[in-house]
């Protein structure tokens, strides 16, 4: 395929996942994996199974991660650039003529109750995805060390998030290190 | 210089949170309501939509609160600003992922950020359960405000219903059906 056609596949395969998945990064893997490497051979099932540990390492969201990087993988920067731009427009678009919407009817009283009710749900989406992370966190005495005073920073004694999570890392990596350095002896 | 503001703030979060989805919860709550560009209900509000919405929730969210405050370029500026770490950063470790994947300062400081998402999360549901069982403040008198009852039956039932799998978008519509039932029968 010619470099153009290819680009122009990547930004409506990307747009198409863009446009249909609910719920963000994770719901967009098994997606991007049939689109990629199943319904084309684009890129092999190994490339991409780092995807997902990639994106999980660097930082921003976890859509955007693994756009830019099968773009990159397929045909450079200018693929990064189109993937990029195809997973992100349709949420662009819809929020903008959502918020329009959401200011029109803001006060209608049905709308205030369902809201209402709303928010309850919504806790529960919150505790579930904080309990799907615990369930993806080494269970170790450093990790539930960290936890805590994570826990402890940024909610009683309402420390601001960034310094929380510099001192975090920065403890991960010490202890990391140190670690290592002993398993080696 | 409201839409550099929207950039700048929008890039920070891009930049500093790792995992997607919830795991940005704890960094935008904290940046919007400190730049009074929403408030906790109107987050919590948000967060439903986001999930009633196709995309990435920090995509989602960027381009609301930006559109909100500075109409569609402020959206634009708040949605390149969260993007635009992520694309950099990869483009960097696309081109040497191996070494990137085996590097031990990549995996250690991934060591502590994982459990202190968490931490970070559980800290950030705090007030939003303040939120939405106690909105006007915590006292005794809610105890016998029957919409407390109304939002504990929903935070139940919900609970029950996203841990058995159950899609997330029939959660809010099933909220948000009881919300209105509640509210005009009650």
């Amino acid at each position: 395929m010619k470099k153009s056609g290819k680009l122009a596949a990547l930004f409506t395969v990307f747009l198409k996942i863009g446009a249909f998945t609910f719920g963000g990064g994770y719901a967009m893997i098994p997606l991007i994996r049939r689109e990629v490497a199943e319904k084309r051979d684009w890129l092999r099932d190994d490339d991409l199974l780092d995807i997902v540990a990639i994106a999980e390492s660097t930082p921003g969201p976890i859509a955007i991660n693994a756009a830019t990087f099968v773009g990159y993988r397929m045909c450079g920067f200018a693929g990064a650039l189109s993937a990029t731009l195809g997973v992100v427009l349709p949420s662009f678009f819809i929020l903008l003529a959502v918020s329009a919407l959401l200011r029109e009817f803001a006060e209608v009283r049905a709308v205030v109750y369902a809201f209402r009710g709303i928010r309850a749900g919504v806790l529960a989406l919150i505790v579930r995805a904080l309990w799907t992370m615990y369930r993806a966190c080494p269970k170790n005495a450093a990790a539930y060390l960290v936890m805590g005073a994570a826990f402890l920073c940024a909610g009683p004694l309402s420390f601001s998030v960034l310094p929380v999570l510099l001192g975090c890392a920065l403890f991960g990596l010490i202890y990391t290190l140190i670690r290592e350095k002993g398993g080696t002896k | 210089m409201i839409l550099l503001r929207l950039f700048l703030v929008f890039f920070k979060v891009g930049a500093f949170t790792f995992g997607g989805g919830y795991a940005m919860l704890p960094l935008i709550r904290e940046e919007v309501l400190a730049h009074g560009w929403l408030d906790e209900e109107q987050l919590i509000d948000f967060i439903a939509v986001s999930e009633s919405t196709p995309g990435p929730f920090a995509v989602n969210v960027a381009t609301y609160v930006g559109s909100e405050v500075g109409g569609v370029f402020g959206a634009l500026c708040a949605t390149l600003g969260v993007i635009l770490p992520s694309f950099l950063v990869i483009l960097i470790a696309a081109k040497c992922y191996v070494r990137f994947r085996q590097s031990k300062l990549v995996s250690g400081v991934m060591a502590g950020l994982r459990p202190a998402v968490v931490g970070l999360i559980g800290a950030a549901a705090l007030p939003v359960a303040a939120a939405v069982f106690f909105p006007a403040g915590l006292s005794f008198s809610v105890f016998t405000d029957v919409s407390f009852y109304v939002s504990l039956g929903i935070f139940v039932l919900s609970l029950v219903l996203v841990f058995r799998k159950v899609h997330p978008i029939l959660v809010i519509c099933l909220s948000a059906a009881i919300g209105v039932l509640a509210g005009f029968l009650l």
